[in-house]
C-alpha cells in the first residue's frame, strides 16, 4: 500500500506538471482560449485592405476604356460622366496639373493660390493611390459597395487617372504597374505626419496663457451670424425646453427691439408634445437613398419629387407605375441621365412611396 | 399680501400652457419693479407666476395650487406600457437629434447633432448621441457577427459574441468628439447654436474588453507591431490606422453604452472606443483588427479627415481632439428672460487627459473668473462645469477657457487660425464666444 501510494503520488506530480506548461494562460489568464482559429478562407474574405506599398493588392488588371463603361454604368450617375460632379458627392476629378505631377504637389493648395477646381477634389488630395483602390474596392458603388471585380476596380481606377491625365487614354493598370503610376501622382508629397496630434502625450501646436485680468482684449465682434442664417437651422425655439432659465430664441422673426423683457422674452413657447405620426415617407425616402438624387421641390441628378407628381397627375394606375419605375428604374422621361434599378427597396415600402408621389408628394 | 399677484414677477416663467402677449409680461416686468420688493417682504414673491396674468390667478393664489389637477385627483398609468422601454417625456420633444441644412447632401452619408443647449451632467442619453454615418446604419442580428484578429499574431483569431462577452470587461466613461466638430467656425460664424457648433461630441459610459486583452490572447508579435487597422462591417467598411501604444493601453472593445447594449445607430452590436481620438477611429460594426507594422492611409485618413494647412500641405493622421470647451446654457439660440441670476453651464473635455479647471469671462475675455467643476472629473471624459452670474441687462459675451491636466490651455481662434489658417476643416477647438445682447437674446460671435 505504501509503495502504491508513492506510485500514484509521482503520477500525480507528473500529470501536474504536464498541466502547467500546457496552461500557463489558463492559470493567469483562463480566458485565453475563448474564440477560434481563423481558417485561411475567412482571413482571405475579410483582409481586403491595400496599404500605401500596396501590400493586400490583388492580381489583375483593367483598362482605361473598359474603367469607362463600368464607370457610366455604376457610378456616373452619382459623380458624374468624369467624376468632376459636384451634385451628390464632392468632385473627384479637376484642379490639378501637368505641373502638378512633375512635382508631385498640388499648386491650388496653397492658401491664396487660383484653383480652377471649383472646389477641393479627391485628386488634388490624395497623396497615396493604394487609398483610391481601396476605397473603391471596399466602398463602392455607394448603395453596393463590395460587388466589383478586382479587375473593374483597376479599370475604374485607371479611368479616373486618365481623367485627370495621369496615366494615357490607352492605359491598362494591375498589380504589376501601380507602383510605377503612383511615382505620378499629383499630391504624392502633399502628406505631413505631424506627431504631437497623433500621440495622446504629444504637445500641441497653439499656444493659449491662461490670463485672468486685464487680458489682451479687442472688445469688437469681428463676426456675427448672418442674418440668413438666423433661421436656416429652422425655427430655435422649438429646439429648447419650454421650461428652466432661459428658451429659444423665435428665429422666423428679427431679434426683438429694446430691452430684455420685451417680446424676446414674452415668446416663451409651449413645449408642444409631438404628435404620433404614421409611416413616414421622408423616412422611407431617405432610408432608401432616394434623396440622393431626387430633391423634394428640385432636381438633383433626377426630377424632384414634386416634377413627378405634376407629371403624372391624374393618370391611370399610377401607383403601379411608380413602384415599377422604383422598382426596375428606368430614362428618357426626365433627360438621358438613368435612373439605376432599385430591387433592394422592398415592396411595402416602394408602394408607400408611389402611394405618396401619386398623391401629389406633398 | 399683494391682492393681484400678477403684480408679482418672479422669475419663474410661465408654464407652457400660460401664454402672456409681449404687452402683457412688459407690463407685468413693470409691475415687478414696484412691487417685487413689497411682495418679497410679504413673503409672495417666491412662486408667482406671470403667466397666470389676471384670468387664471385668483386672488387666493395660483390654480397650479389651488386646483388640483387631474394628476393629483385620478389614477396613472400602468407599469411595462407598450413598448415596454421608457420615452421621455411629450414635453421634451423639443430636444432632437438635428442635422445641418446644407452640410451634407446625402442622407446616409451625414451627421446628426447632440442638442447640447438641453442637456445636464456629463453623460449624454443615448437617444440624443449624435449620429456620423459614411454609408448608412444596420441593425445587425449579433449572433451573426463576428470580430476577426489577424495580421502580426501568432494565432489569428475569430470571435463570436458570445465569446467576447465571456471576457473580462471593463466600463469607462469617454467623450467621442467627430474630428470635424465646430468646423462650421474655422471661418465666419455660420450657425445659430451650440447643438450645431458643438453637438458632434457626446458623452457614454462604455463597457467591453480592453483591446490589449484581445490582442494578447492572438500572441501580437510585440517586437514588429506598430499599428492595427480597425475595420468595420458595414457598406464603409471604415477603416482606421491606430498606434500600438494606443491599442495596447485603454481602447476597448465595446458592446455597451449606457448601460445597455449599443444603440444600432452607434454601432450596434461592436464598436471600437478609442478614447481621446476623434470619432471616425471609434470603428462601428467592428468586424476586424489587423496588427501591422505601417500606416494604412486608408480612405478616411487619405482623402478625408485631413488638416489642409495654409503651405498647401495636409496633415495626416492628427487624430488626438485637443482641450475643449463650451458654455450650453446660455448659448446660441436661447433668450434671458431677465436680468438678475444664472448658473452659467457647459462642458469641457480633453483627448489628452482629464480637465484641471475651466475659466469663464462675461467680457468677451478680458477678465476671468474659475467655475466650479462637477465630480467625476474623468480622464478623456466631459467634466461639467458652473459659474455664477448676475446680469445687469447690459450686453455681455460669455466664453469659456479650459485647461487640462497636461497644462495645455484651450486657444482662441486667431491662435488657432495664426498656425493652421481657415482651411483645416478638423480639430477646432477654440474658446467660443456667445453675445448676449439688451434684449435677452444670445447669439454665435467671433471676439478674440
Amino acid at each position: 500500500m505504501k509503495n502504491m501510494f508513492k506510485l500514484s503520488r509521482q503520477v500525480a506530480v507528473a500529470a501536474a506538471a504536464v498541466a502547467l506548461t500546457g496552461a500557463v494562460h489558463a492559470q493567469n489568464q483562463p480566458w485565453h482560449d475563448l474564440g477560434r482559429a481563423a481558417t485561411p478562407a475567412e482571413v482571405k474574405a475579410w483582409d481586403i485592405d491595400v496599404r500605401p506599398d500596396f501590400k493586400g493588392l490583388p492580381k489583375g488588371a483593367g483598362s482605361v476604356s473598359m474603367g469607362e463603361t463600368v464607370w457610366i454604368a455604376k457610378c456616373s450617375s452619382c459623380h458624374g460622366d468624369f467624376g468632376e460632379s459636384n451634385e451628390v458627392f464632392t468632385p473627384i476629378i479637376g484642379g490639378t496639373t501637368k505641373k502638378d505631377i512633375e512635382t508631385g504637389r498640388v499648386a491650388a493648395l496653397v492658401e491664396g493660390a487660383p484653383s480652377k477646381a471649383p472646389q477641393k477634389t479627391t485628386i488634388m488630395k490624395v497623396a497615396t493611390l493604394s487609398t483610391i483602390w481601396d476605397y473603391i474596392n471596399r466602398a463602392m458603388p455607394w448603395n453596393n459597395p463590395k460587388t466589383l471585380t478586382p479587375d473593374e476596380v483597376f479599370g475604374v481606377t485607371a479611368y479616373l487617372l486618365s481623367l485627370a491625365e495621369i496615366v494615357p487614354a490607352d492605359f491598362v493598370l494591375s498589380d504589376k504597374n501601380i507602383a510605377e503610376v503612383q511615382k505620378r501622382m499629383p499630391n504624392r508629397n502633399g502628406m505631413v505626419f505631424y506627431e504631437p496630434l497623433w500621440k495622446v502625450n504629444g504637445k500641441g501646436d497653439v499656444k493659449n496663457v491662461a490670463c485672468m485680468k486685464d487680458c489682451e482684449f479687442d472688445p469688437r465682434v469681428k463676426s456675427f451670424l448672418p442674418d440668413f442664417a438666423r433661421d436656416a437651422h429652422g425655427n430655435i425655439q422649438e429646439q429648447n425646453r419650454g421650461i428652466g432659465p432661459v428658451r429659444g430664441v423665435d428665429t422666423t422673426k428679427p431679434p426683438a427691439k429694446g430691452l430684455v423683457g420685451g417680446a424676446a422674452a414674452a415668446a416663451a413657447p409651449a413645449a408642444a408634445p409631438a404628435a404620433a405620426k404614421g409611416p413616414n415617407v421622408n423616412n422611407l425616402l431617405a432610408a432608401n437613398s432616394c434623396t440622393a438624387c431626387h430633391g423634394m421641390k428640385n432636381k438633383i441628378v433626377g426630377p424632384g419629387f414634386n416634377e413627378i407628381a405634376a407629371k403624372h397627375k391624374g393618370k391611370a394606375n399610377l401607383e403601379a407605375y411608380l413602384v415599377g419605375k422604383i422598382k426596375n428604374g428606368g430614362s428618357g422621361v426626365y433627360g438621358a441621365i438613368p435612373m439605376p434599378a432599385q430591387p433592394q427597396v422592398k415592396d411595402a415600402d416602394a408602394q408607400a412611396m408611389a402611394q405618396w408621389i401619386a398623391a401629389g408628394a406633398q | 399680501m399683494s391682492k393681484d399677484l400678477s403684480e408679482v414677477i418672479g422669475r419663474v416663467v410661465p408654464a407652457p400652457e400660460n401664454f402672456l402677449s409681449a404687452e402683457q409680461l412688459e407690463s407685468a416686468r413693470k409691475a415687478r419693479r414696484s412691487f417685487m420688493g413689497k411682495a418679497l417682504a410679504m413673503g409672495a414673491g417666491v412662486a408667482a407666476s406671470a403667466g397666470a396674468a389676471t384670468k387664471a390667478i385668483a386672488a387666493e393664489g395660483e390654480d397650479a395650487i389651488l386646483k388640483l389637477p387631474e394628476h393629483t385627483t385620478g389614477l396613472g398609468m400602468p407599469v411595462a406600457m407598450d413598448p415596454g422601454y421608457g420615452q421621455p417625456s411629450k414635453w421634451e420633444s423639443n430636444l432632437r437629434r438635428r442635422q445641418s441644412p446644407g452640410l451634407t447632401r446625402v442622407d446616409a452619408a451625414s451627421v446628426s447633432f447632440t442638442p447640447l443647449q438641453g442637456l445636464f451632467g456629463i453623460i449624454t442619453p443615448s437617444g440624443l448621441h449624435f449620429e456620423r454615418h459614411h454609408q448608412g446604419w444596420w441593425d445587425i442580428d449579433p449572433s451573426k457577427h463576428r470580430l476577426m484578429i489577424n495580421g502580426l499574431v501568432k494565432r489569428e483569431r475569430v470571435f463570436t459574441m458570445d465569446d467576447l462577452m465571456r471576457l473580462p470587461s471593463v466600463s469607462r466613461i469617454h467623450f467621442i468628439e467627430c474630428g470635424a466638430n465646430t468646423a462650421t467656425e474655422w471661418g465666419n460664424v455660420a450657425v445659430p447654436s451650440v447643438q450645431y457648433t458643438h453637438g458632434m461630441v457626446s458623452c457614454s459610459e462604455f463597457t467591453g474588453v480592453l483591446l490589449s486583452t484581445l490582442l494578447e490572447m492572438c500572441g501580437i508579435d510585440k517586437k514588429k507591431a506598430k499599428f492595427v487597422l480597425a475595420e468595420g462591417a458595414d457598406g464603409s467598411s471604415m477603416t482606421r490606422t491606430i498606434d500600438i501604444e494606443r491599442a495596447m493601453d485603454d481602447c476597448i472593445v465595446a458592446w455597451a453604452m449606457n448601460g445597455e447594449m449599443l444603440r444600432p445607430e452607434n454601432g450596434y452590436p461592436l464598436r471600437l472606443v478609442v478614447p481621446g481620438i476623434q470619432g471616425v477611429s471609434w470603428v462601428k460594426y467592428l468586424r476586424r483588427i489587423e496588427v501591422g507594422d505601417m500606416k494604412y492611409a486608408a480612405k478616411d485618413e487619405a482623402v478625408h479627415y485631413i488638416d489642409h494647412m495654409p503651405d498647401g500641405t495636409h496633415r495626416q493622421y492628427t487624430g488626438i481632439q485637443e482641450c475643449k470647451s463650451v458654455i450650453t446654457t446660455p448659448s446660441a439660440g436661447q433668450t434671458l428672460l431677465d436680468k438678475g441670476y444664472y448658473n452659467v453651464t457647459g462642458l469641457a473635455w480633453s483627448g489628452r487627459g482629464s480637465i484641471k479647471r475651466v475659466d469663464v469671462s462675461a467680457d468677451g475675455g478680458r477678465t476671468w473668473r474659475t467655475a466650479r467643476l462637477e465630480g467625476p472629473v474623468l480622464p478623456k471624459a466631459m467634466t461639467r462645469f458652473n459659474i455664477d452670474w448676475v446680469w445687469d441687462g447690459k450686453p455681455a459675451i460669455l466664453q469659456a477657457r479650459a485647461i487640462d491636466s497636461t497644462g495645455y490651455v484651450q486657444p482662441k481662434i486667431n491662435q488657432l487660425r495664426a498656425v493652421r489658417g481657415t482651411k483645416s476643416v478638423y480639430h477646432q477647438n477654440a474658446i467660443q464666444s456667445w453675445l448676449v445682447s439688451e434684449n435677452g437674446e444670445v447669439s454665435n460671435v467671433q471676439v478674440y
